[in-house]
């Protein structure tokens, strides 16, 4: 093993086996600080931004920071392939483009799907979509490039 | 040029309303500089902002959001006074791992504007633009269903 038994990647692994992504979450600082937790439901992982007044950078509206839809469309995808893939090293981003579809307001709750469109052995391909309200209205969608091994 | 403060936002003002967005500054983002078409915001490393606690590299949404927001508040800088910008969409290469420990900066500018919309791109760096960490392109739409500045609170 090129890991050691208290390696994050292990950690996150065995967290995984056990179907316990809340303490996947709870290893990553910026989750918190944002307010990103996931969950698994019928239909996979499901990452959730929970509305936040620090999130907001449209006052106006008030909308969340397209930085912020960003950074959860980003994480959602990582989340996915680490759910849904069995992977020897976490993923790691290549690119990322967003399409900001809807204003996603500031105060209500984000959710967000990964779906692997493409699983290679060195890179994949995944879409993601958030919605607020009605999956059928996202707020955002993007699709990314991830390094696999 | 006092033409150019009439038909625009004065700069000091789109800096001064940007910097209390409430997302900004929970970042502890900060314009370092604020030009007419170009700006560059810098983000400090913090320990919350981390994404992955054994290497302490910062989460790739930080960098998304510094770039985003030099990107939109550029955009600010050449759309007539009254007009709101929002994000239409933006595209991230991360070239390279940020390093911990270490500030980010994050520079956008405007290269095309038309009638609806603000083509901006960028980068993210440490020290030097030469060295960049992630290059950035975005287009933002210019009308009204986004923010503006002396929009009503």
């Amino acid at each position: 093993m090129q890991n050691s038994d208290s390696s994050l990647f292990d950690q996150v692994m065995q967290l995984k086996a056990a179907e316990e992504f809340a303490a996947i979450s709870a290893l990553i600082p910026y989750s918190a600080f944002v307010g990103f937790e996931l969950v698994i439901d019928e239909q996979g992982l499901l990452t959730i931004l929970r509305g936040k007044a620090s999130n907001v950078g449209n006052t106006t509206i008030p909308a969340v920071h397209g930085g912020v839809v960003g950074a959860l469309l980003e994480h959602a995808g990582v989340m996915h392939i680490i759910h849904a893939c069995d992977i020897t090293r976490f993923p790691k981003i290549i690119n990322i483009s967003v399409d900001y579809l809807r204003p996603c307001i500031g105060h209500e709750d984000t959710y967000a799907r990964g779906y692997l469109i493409k699983q290679g052995k060195s890179i994949s391909n995944v879409r993601i979509e958030a919605w607020q309200t009605d999956q059928k209205r996202p707020v955002a969608a993007a699709h990314a490039h991830f390094l696999m091994g | 040029m006092a033409m150019t403060e009439k038909e625009h936002y004065p700069l000091s003002s789109i800096r001064s309303i940007l910097q209390k967005l409430p997302h900004i500054e929970a970042l502890g983002l900060t314009a370092m500089e604020f030009n007419r078409g170009s700006c560059l915001f810098e983000v400090k490393y913090a320990p919350h902002l981390v994404g992955n606690i054994e290497s302490g590299v910062i989460h790739g949404g930080v960098i998304t959001t510094l770039l985003d927001s030099a990107g939109g508040a550029a955009a600010f800088t050449v759309v007539p006074a009254g007009a709101s910008v929002a994000t239409l969409d933006l595209r991230i290469d991360y070239l390279k791992q940020a390093e911990r420990e270490r500030s980010i900066l994050g520079f956008a500018e405007c290269y095309r504007q038309t009638q609806h919309i603000v083509f901006v791109k960028g980068y993210a760096y440490h020290e030097s633009p030469d060295d960049p960490i992630a290059h950035f392109v975005a287009s933002f739409m210019v009308g009204s269903v986004g923010f503006a500045p002396n929009a009503k609170q």
